[in-house]
């Protein structure tokens, strides 16, 4: 639509312009050979290009195309994506956001009017919509010539949606409940400034507290500072600061600009008090001097003094640390059998980066068995060393880069985790080990300070480390839909890279016709694709050679595709249950409610037992199951996702290398 | 072979034109085949306008069975473009049946699925996913539609919680930030609305709790109202709040009646109701 139109303009323009040479300008693909020669012409009728956006950081995403350019590039998002983001739109938003968002996913960039004229929505609900839409860095917008505001949606952001709880029960292992609560303040409220998120926390805090204990302020912010040094929450950029030098009117939208070296600075601030119970009688817990002072901080006429300063949380640098999960399980499942059985936590190190990984440590798979004050003996010995390897690149290596830093083995040795005693030969042997390994997550770059070793995040050609975990991706995905034998010949392709139909029944060693049958079952669903080479320049169909392969990235995005799909099928599918079940569910809940409140008025068992029969058993059982049901969709998407990110992540590196 | 319903090339018009179907492995190669782009062209040896669908064995012998069809490329047999057994089907072997329908809605699994991770781990990340569905419904930023007006005004209206009445939100966003354009009027703060003391995250099924919640919430109000009236002297906070704010229509209709809000059942679900338990009378 954007092409016909931009053409159509030049024409009239031309028309205008021009008006001895009436040529006949027909829009169409052909004809543009046309406009080579007067490719100058045209040029100065198009409006000149836009002076460049500033430069926005990572979280923001810069529009794809760039400004100046007349071809608006809608950014491809498949139906499934979509449909998925309404679902998630709707669920978390309501209807009127979906409805914007999605228009706004579909369409790409529109102005206000627009998009209330073509949803058929009032200019306020839109309005409303972009506000909530904004906050929450699911739109940006951006200024253009005469003063027209542009939307656009972010979809991939909208889609993390599916990840929150992933991303808040992370920062509950690394920095326990305080810092799980900072980021679930962030990722509900899209941005806040640092001084309401503390209140916020700590009044949460000390609701679950025992009585009379409060929590402090300071360790909240302290949390907080430990967050934003880690890289995992971040500012967001800042409204310029405008000197009165400016004559002309403000502009309609303010262009947020953010320095890349402040994006992590927390500002100074005193931030004294403690937590507040919501309805607490008590004053001496609050340590207010007035007790008259109103409870409700947002009509506070005092100004913050964080002012304008918001923060949200850094997705990135979860996504760096989910990596780096990944990666550490599977080289443990791949080289550390366990051989003992003790498993514990780490007393806290002398490094800071230690302090993280400690709890994070007790997520591993081996080690279910939670002990403070158990010191164990490691076996799970590569594992932790290429952990260590990752800690120790996180802040020197940017989330995208290709390799981190080569690291010496005298520099690991010093930096293993206190009280892991293996000597420095072992440490040397399992080095060499991991660098001969096939998969090849780490590799060996010099022999400098006793063995540079290097981390592969990205393959040199072919993105190792994130390649071979979606390729184990696919070959369970094969194997739990197809069954062991489709497994093996799937593997024996991935191997040999080209196989023909004879030689997979071969090295397979599966009869011919169970081979075919599975071979073609798989081809029917994307995983393997034929390749021809012919043998004869005329591509004659009986000369040419058809060989079975399979391409990883196609086939990652085939599978990807079909985890969107399914998630919106998931969450389908509990709104249906939960709406089979509506009524049942009102009645309980207003059960409920009247039992809460005879409670608080004090009553006795006889009559709390007699509301609590309204609810039959039949109804209760009925109750137990919707339960069951909607507990174990809620868990196959969270599993889903999962699958979702290592796939993104892989098809992400690999379109960054090309 | 089946054209896989999920494969780019699927087509959904008619699956056969109901022609016996069969492998000559020694043709001769003619010009056009050069032609012909696409290798599903060449693997199901179609014509440029026809879709053939392989039906029971390949019979050599039944080469002039194939009776042509108008639209071929004029030549009386059916014929193959290739070798089969480059791809691996020999002769007599026998094809699976053709589909004559699109695949099943719900097929069935040929293999259990693997179980979904349990523990402690998953527990809690489930508990907390419902919990954060739950609280963001509950935020300003949930925006809901407006009830739709009902034909007749009923005196129930007035008593039941609808959606965003005016054109105002509930939050106040810092307007420096955002366009000029989209600045509304933000509606004046009510009592910060105080939920249940939340126990640690106890797992909760997705529910529309609004509707009960704010009945809770004024039966507690009431409570407190009618504490705070009694005892001038307690300096409690709330009093003086509620003496402070701008207080809402509902609020007051709802402090005139004498009915306690989370007991009002309006009845419109009465008819439903009766099915269940049919053994009682029903007076």
């Amino acid at each position: 639509m954007g092409e016909g139109r931009i053409w159509r303009k030049v024409e009239k323009e031309i028309e205008k312009g021009e008006k001895q040479q009436r040529k006949e300008y027909r829009v169409g693909e052909k004809e543009r050979s046309s406009w080579e020669g007067d490719k100058v012409a045209t040029s100065q009728l198009l409006s000149p290009p836009l002076p460049s956006p500033p430069l926005l950081p990572q979280c923001c995403q810069p529009l794809q195309s760039p400004r100046g350019s007349p071809l608006r590039l809608l950014s491809t998002m498949t139906q499934a994506e979509i449909k998925l983001c309404s679902l998630l739109l709707q669920e978390h938003f309501g209807e009127i956001v979906e409805k914007i968002g999605v228009h706004l996913i579909r369409t790409g960039s529109q102005p206000l009017r627009v998009i209330a004229h073509d949803t058929g929505t009032s200019l306020d609900q839109v309005k409303k919509a972009l506000c909530v839409l904004i906050q929450h860095n699911l739109v940006i917008y951006q200024v253009h010539k005469r003063g027209v505001v542009e939307y656009e949606a972010q979809c991939s952001r909208v889609l993390r949606m599916l990840r929150y709880p992933r991303y808040i029960y992370t920062a509950k292992t690394l920095y326990s409940d305080t810092g799980e609560l900072i980021v679930e303040e962030l990722l509900l409220n899209g941005k806040m400034a640092m001084s309401a998120v503390v209140k916020k926390v700590a009044d949460r805090l000390t609701e679950t507290m025992e009585d009379g204990k409060t929590m402090d302020y300071a360790e909240v912010s302290n949390t907080f500072v430990r967050l934003a040094d880690t890289h995992f929450v971040q500012r967001c950029p800042l409204v310029p600061a405008t000197e009165n030098s400016d004559p002309g009117p403000p502009p309609p939208a303010p262009t947020l600009v953010i320095n890349e070296k402040d994006m992590y600075l927390v500002p100074k601030l005193s931030l004294i008090g403690k937590g507040k119970r919501r309805r607490s009688s008590d004053e001496d817990a609050t340590g207010e001097p007035k007790a008259k002072r109103p409870k409700h901080t947002t009509d506070n006429k005092e100004p913050i003094p964080d002012d304008g300063i918001y923060w949200q949380a850094n997705l990135d640098r979860f996504h760096q640390h989910f990596r780096d999960q990944g990666i550490v399980s599977a080289v443990a499942n791949r080289m550390d059998q366990v051989i003992s059985k003790w498993v514990g936590q780490w007393l806290s190190g002398i490094f800071t980066y230690l302090q993280m990984w400690p709890l994070a440590y007790s997520q591993s798979q081996h080690s279910r068995v939670n002990s403070e004050f158990q010191f164990t003996f490691q076996t799970q010995t590569s594992s932790e060393i290429v952990r260590t390897m990752l800690r120790m690149s996180e802040i020197t290596t940017s989330s995208s880069a290709p390799f981190t830093q080569p690291l010496s083995s005298n520099e690991i040795f010093r930096s293993l985790p206190v009280g892991y005693n293996i000597s420095k030969q072992v440490l040397d042997q399992y080095l060499t080990l991991l660098a001969d390994d096939p998969l090849e997550f780490v590799g060996k770059s010099g022999d400098s300070g006793g063995g540079m070793y290097v981390i592969s995040i990205l393959m040199g050609d072919l993105h190792k480390a994130l390649g071979s975990l979606a390729t184990a991706t696919l070959e369970s995905v094969v194997q739990e839909r197809f069954g062991s034998r489709c497994a093996r010949i799937f593997r024996l392709v991935l191997q040999k890279k080209h196989l023909e139909q004879k030689q997979v029944e071969d090295f397979a060693m599966i009869p011919a016709k169970e081979a075919k049958d599975m071979l073609y079952k798989m081809l029917s669903e994307n995983f393997i694709s034929l390749q021809e080479i012919p043998k004869t320049p005329d591509h004659a169909p009986s000369r040419t050679f058809y060989l079975y392969t399979v391409n990883i990235l196609s086939a990652a995005r085939m599978l990807l595709h079909r985890c969107y799909k399914s998630v919106a099928n998931l969450i389908e599918r509990r709104q249906f249950e939960t709406k089979e079940n509506k009524r049942l569910l009102e009645k309980s809940q207003r059960v409920e409610a009247i039992i809460a409140s005879m409670q608080a008025t004090g009553a006795e068992e006889a009559q709390l037992q007699e509301i609590e029969e309204m609810i039959t058993a039949p109804e209760r059982q009925q109750l137990e199951t919707l339960k069951r049901n909607v507990n174990k969709l809620d868990a196959c998407e969270i599993q889903v996702d999962e699958t979702i990110f290592l796939l993104e992540s892989y098809i992400e590196s690999t379109m960054k290398r090309q | 072979m089946a054209i896989h319903s999920r494969s780019p090339y699927y087509w959904p018009g008619e699956l056969t034109n109901g022609e016996l179907w069969e492998a000559d492995l020694e043709r001769q190669q003619l010009e056009e085949d050069q032609q012909i782009s696409s290798w599903l062209r060449r693997v199901f040896r179609v014509g440029e306008g026809q879709q053939v669908f392989p039906i029971g064995c390949l019979n050599p012998q039944a080469a002039s069975i194939m009776a042509s069809r108008g639209g071929g490329r004029g030549r009386g047999r059916g014929q193959l473009t290739f070798s089969m057994e480059a791809v691996g089907i020999g002769k007599g072997d026998a094809l699976p049946p053709p589909t004559l329908q699109p695949s099943p809605l719900f097929p069935p699994l040929e293999f259990r699925p693997v179980p979904l991770p349990s523990g402690e781990e998953g527990e809690y990340v489930l508990a907390l996913k419902q919990e954060l569905r739950g609280a963001m419904r509950q935020l300003p930023y949930f925006i809901r539609p407006a009830v739709p007006k009902r034909d007749v005004e009923r005196y129930s209206d007035k008593y039941q919680m609808s959606g965003p009445i005016d054109n105002a939100i509930d939050w106040n966003p810092d307007w420096r930030r955002l366009p000029r354009e989209l600045k509304i009027r933000v509606r004046k703060l009510q009592k910060e609305r105080t939920t249940i003391l939340l126990p640690k995250r106890p797992p909760k099924t997705t529910e529309d709790k609004e509707e009960t919640i704010q009945k809770l919430e004024t039966l507690e109000k009431k409570e407190e109202e009618v504490t705070s009236e009694e005892d001038e002297e307690k300096e409690e906070e709330e009093e003086k709040e509620e003496e402070e704010e701008e207080e809402y229509d509902e609020e007051e209709h709802e402090e005139e009646t004498d009915y306690i809000m989370s007991y009002f059942d309006n009845g419109e679900d009465f008819g439903g109701d009766s099915d269940d338990n049919m053994d009682e009378a029903i007076y």
